[in-house]
């Protein structure tokens, strides 16, 4: 500790703030704290939440609910942008996924089965783009826009090009129903987000995943199966992505291929990166990706409270996240600031 | 020769440090007009921060430049252009896809009426490669010439009327010897006109055909200036190769006992095609084998081969007695061996993830990705391996990427010492170091053998290989060229061997 130096007198205790400025969750939290703090002022009982008819209500139930697709694509998206990848095809899986499902319900499945197998496809989509970046070693951003671009034709061609309904119970209680008063498409988060932890960060996959984000070649030299790594990150990528199509399609209680999940790559990327994971990949947050996910979805709702003419709302939106990106961005430039010092003292 | 009074370039007592590395340190260099001036040096040894500094690329801590006699300062490669110092990098930094004259004339095109009049441009685009005596199709593509003639082209988008100092950056590296001949040609023609041409390069007999005077440079330091007339080959590896041995302690005992027995590994005949000559290689336990060679020699290029870093194409290898195929580092990871890259920051540390994480990587490859060593665990081994070499951390979980040459060095060695690897193979384990880095380093070499493991150190320090080694493979021109065993590894006989003597 003798090069602190200098640095040790101004060295934080635990709680100062630039200390707290400097940890990953402090600008993405304070900034949901802020969103949710204008979202009470504007609409007064903002944090209120009843139950009605057996279901949780209220405004941030709202924002949980609405966040909830989105948050499930963003969650794939952090992985794999932490193999310093990007997946555009989102969208598309979503509309893909919807297609095989509403074609699968009109066969008279077994829902389960129909459900495994709707899974399956957003997993075989993901497992596509994997082999495409990992084995054929076309660019992440070309590979997977590949996929954004063909896909919705196979989702038109499964559904011969119209834009097909159907009724299922069993769906329905998946995504728009509720369990023990919680809407149980919220659930469904939770537990996607309860397995990740325990697939990436309880097993070693989410080091290995990090390692070939920031070094791929040291990853290598590591004896880490790169290649295995990207194709499993992409294809937990269309998992989830898989699980987001499920949803809409069973909210929508049909398949509408030109629709379903259009942008949603969008928010999931700036989900991402407003939760800290950097697109020059090495680190994901999959708690943080949620917070991204809640301030956008945060702040679309407060938009809409406020009573602003809805298109403001990209705009605002636009700017908001800029906010946010440069708080963060300061936050890297302390971190530079204070790398250099301690080098030179 | 035409000798001017004052030398066409002076640097005096330039340094420059970059964070954690001293690039140059004091060093001198006088390039007269009208001469070819080899300089030489290892990888890192500061050749091209120097070339940088002269050209305006990189500015200087500490020392002066004179430009014939005028004191000059340089902010950008531009500003040293309009005084006539122009560089051509390694890498051909011309657009491949677009013609011949639009590379050399992409930021001065000639304008008629405010359009770019092209018939003018192809005509100052074939004024220009006149110079180099090239008569060539200017309006072709460039990626339609071969590598010699881009090379060209590159020369003479550098090379203006009033050129007085061009230097070429290992212009030779991807030319055969017949395309050498002609790029030899024109540099003689050039300084013929009275340029001062400063030629980089790590074939030594390209040197001795064209250069007049030489250079050479070490860790930073100029170690030597003279006349090529005046350098006999044998005395020019020596400065390359490294100090004479001042503080070194003497040699350990040779003959270790332990060092005798069946080799874990053994190579027969390994190489790769356009890569590596084929050798043979054993590595036992308790052993050192060091592998000397002048840059290029195919140090790294062995290291890699024997890791699977890059796939062999010929030869066998046995590990214990069983013949296997190490086909990538996966595989020999799962072996027990080790490897430490030359280059640390590309190929060795992970910089985003933490000490901690760097420590257990291997370790936890070889456990597979299913059964995560848990955190204590890894905390115990990361603490354990941060006291044993010393690492120098206030705790385990900064990022990897805030510590210094050194301690990343020493990072990479614990997480393959964490990994239990049986044998390491140390590429360049103290390039970029400091001394009292170094010296731990060596001493930890040592340490490691007595050990018990089976240790392949590839370095360019001529001492540091005497130091350590049992036994030393000697390489030249990537062929093995011979081995040198117990006490006749000498510095002498070492160099004596890569001249070919």
């Amino acid at each position: 500790m003798d090069h602190a130096g200098s640095s040790q007198a101004l060295a934080p205790s635990r709680w100062s703030l630039g200390e707290l400025t400097s940890r990953s969750w402090f600008w993405p939290i304070l900034a949901l704290a802020l969103i949710f703090m204008v979202d009470a002022v504007v609409s007064p009982g903002f944090f209120s939440i009843r139950i009605v008819q057996g279901r949780l209500f209220g405004s941030l139930i709202d924002v949980l609910y609405r966040g909830t697709p989105t948050a499930l694509v963003a969650l794939g998206m952090a992985v794999v942008i932490g193999t310093k990848g990007i997946d555009l095809s989102v969208g598309a899986v979503v509309a893909i996924v919807g297609a095989v499902m509403t074609n699968l319900i009109h066969r008279d499945m077994s829902p389960p089965l129909i459900l495994a197998l709707t899974l399956g496809a957003g997993a075989l989509c993901g497992l596509w783009n994997g082999f495409l970046v990992a084995i054929l070693d076309i660019q992440p951003i070309i590979a997977t826009l590949i996929l954004m671009v063909a896909g919705r034709g196979i989702a038109l061609l499964i559904d011969e090009g119209l834009i097909v309904t159907f009724r299922s119970d069993f769906f329905s209680a998946i995504s728009t129903g509720e369990f023990l008063t919680v809407p149980s498409r919220i659930i469904v988060c939770a537990g996607t987000l309860l397995f990740l932890w325990l697939f990436l960060r309880r097993t070693a996959l989410g080091v290995f995943i990090e390692s070939v984000g920031a070094n791929s070649a040291a990853a290598d030299l590591a004896g880490i199966n790169a290649k295995l790594v990207k194709i499993g990150a992409y294809t937990l990528s269309g998992l989830c992505s898989g699980i987001a199509g499920m949803l809409i399609c069973a909210d929508i209680r049909g398949s509408d291929s030109n629709n379903a999940g259009l942008f949603i790559e969008l928010d999931a990327i700036l989900a991402v990166v407003i939760g800290g994971g950097s697109l020059a990949g090495g680190r994901f947050y999959l708690g943080l990706t949620l917070v991204g996910v809640l301030i956008i979805q945060g702040l679309t709702t407060s938009i809409l409270v406020s009573g602003l003419p809805a298109q403001f709302n990209m705009i605002v939106k636009g700017v908001v996240v800029l906010i946010v990106l440069l708080l963060q961005s300061r936050r890297l430039r302390q971190s530079i600031v204070g790398v250099f010092r301690r080098k030179t003292s | 020769m035409t000798e001017t009074a004052a030398p066409r370039v002076q640097l005096q007592g330039i340094s420059k440090s970059f964070p954690g590395v001293r690039a140059l340190e004091n060093v001198d260099f006088r390039l007269n007009a009208g001469e070819v001036h080899a300089l030489l040096g290892e990888n890192g040894a500061g050749k091209s921060t120097l070339i940088k500094i002269m050209t305006g690329a990189v500015s200087r801590d500490a020392g002066k430049m004179l430009l014939d006699g005028e004191p000059v300062e340089f902010a950008s490669p531009a500003e040293a252009r309009a005084l006539g110092v122009s560089t051509v990098y390694q890498e051909v930094n011309l657009i491949p896809t677009l013609s011949v004259t639009k590379n050399l004339t992409l930021e001065r095109q000639p304008r008629r009426y405010g359009l770019i009049s092209w018939r003018q441009a192809n005509e100052r685009a074939r004024e220009r490669l006149k110079r180099l005596n090239l008569d060539i199709d200017v309006e072709r593509p460039l990626a339609s010439y071969s590598v010699a003639i881009q090379q060209l082209v590159a020369i003479a988008r550098s090379l203006e009327e009033d050129t007085r100092v061009l230097v070429l950056d290992e212009p030779t590296a991807s030319l055969d010897a017949r395309e050498a001949e002609l790029l030899f040609d024109i540099m003689r023609d050039l300084k013929a006109r009275g340029i001062a041409i400063v030629f980089i390069t790590h074939f030594i007999d390209q040197v001795y055909q064209v250069s007049d005077r030489i250079s050479v440079l070490r860790n930073g330091r100029l170690v030597g200036t003279a006349p090529t007339a005046e350098l006999p080959r044998l005395k020019l590896i020596s400065l390359m190769l490294g100090r004479e041995l001042e503080h070194t302690e003497a040699r350990r005992t040779i003959g270790a006992a332990a060092a005798r027995g069946e080799p874990i590994l053994a190579a027969e005949g390994v190489g790769r095609r356009r890569y590596m000559g084929n050798f043979d290689l054993q590595l036992r336990a308790g052993e050192v084998v060091g592998l000397a060679g002048l840059l290029g020699s195919g140090r790294t290029e062995t290291c890699k081969l024997v890791f699977g870093a890059v796939h062999a194409d010929a030869g066998r290898v046995r590990f214990e007695g069983k013949p296997i195929s190490i086909r990538s580092p996966r595989q020999a990871v799962r072996l027990d061996i080790g490897f430490c890259p030359e280059d640390r920051k590309a190929e060795g540390i992970i910089p985003e993830l933490t000490i901690r994480e760097n420590i257990v990587l291997a370790l936890q490859v070889k456990r597979g990705w299913l059964r995560r060593l848990p955190h204590d665990e890894q905390e115990r081994i990361a603490t354990e391996m941060i006291k044993t070499l010393g690492i120098a951390t206030p705790d385990a979980d900064k990022p990897v990427g805030q510590l210094s040459g050194g301690n990343q060095q020493k990072v990479i060695l614990a997480r393959w010492l964490a990994s239990k690897s049986r044998i390491l193979i140390l590429d360049e384990p103290t390039r970029g170091i400091d001394v009292g880095a170094h010296a731990e380093i060596v001493a930890l070499i040592r340490q490691l053998c007595a050990d018990g493991l089976a240790l392949l150190v590839a370095s360019s320090e001529l001492d540091e290989i005497v130091t350590v080694s049992d036994r030393v493979e000697v390489l030249r021109d990537r062929h093995k060229v011979g081995e040198i065993a117990g006490a006749d590894v000498t510095r002498e006989n070492i160099i004596h061997m890569i001249a070919g003597g």
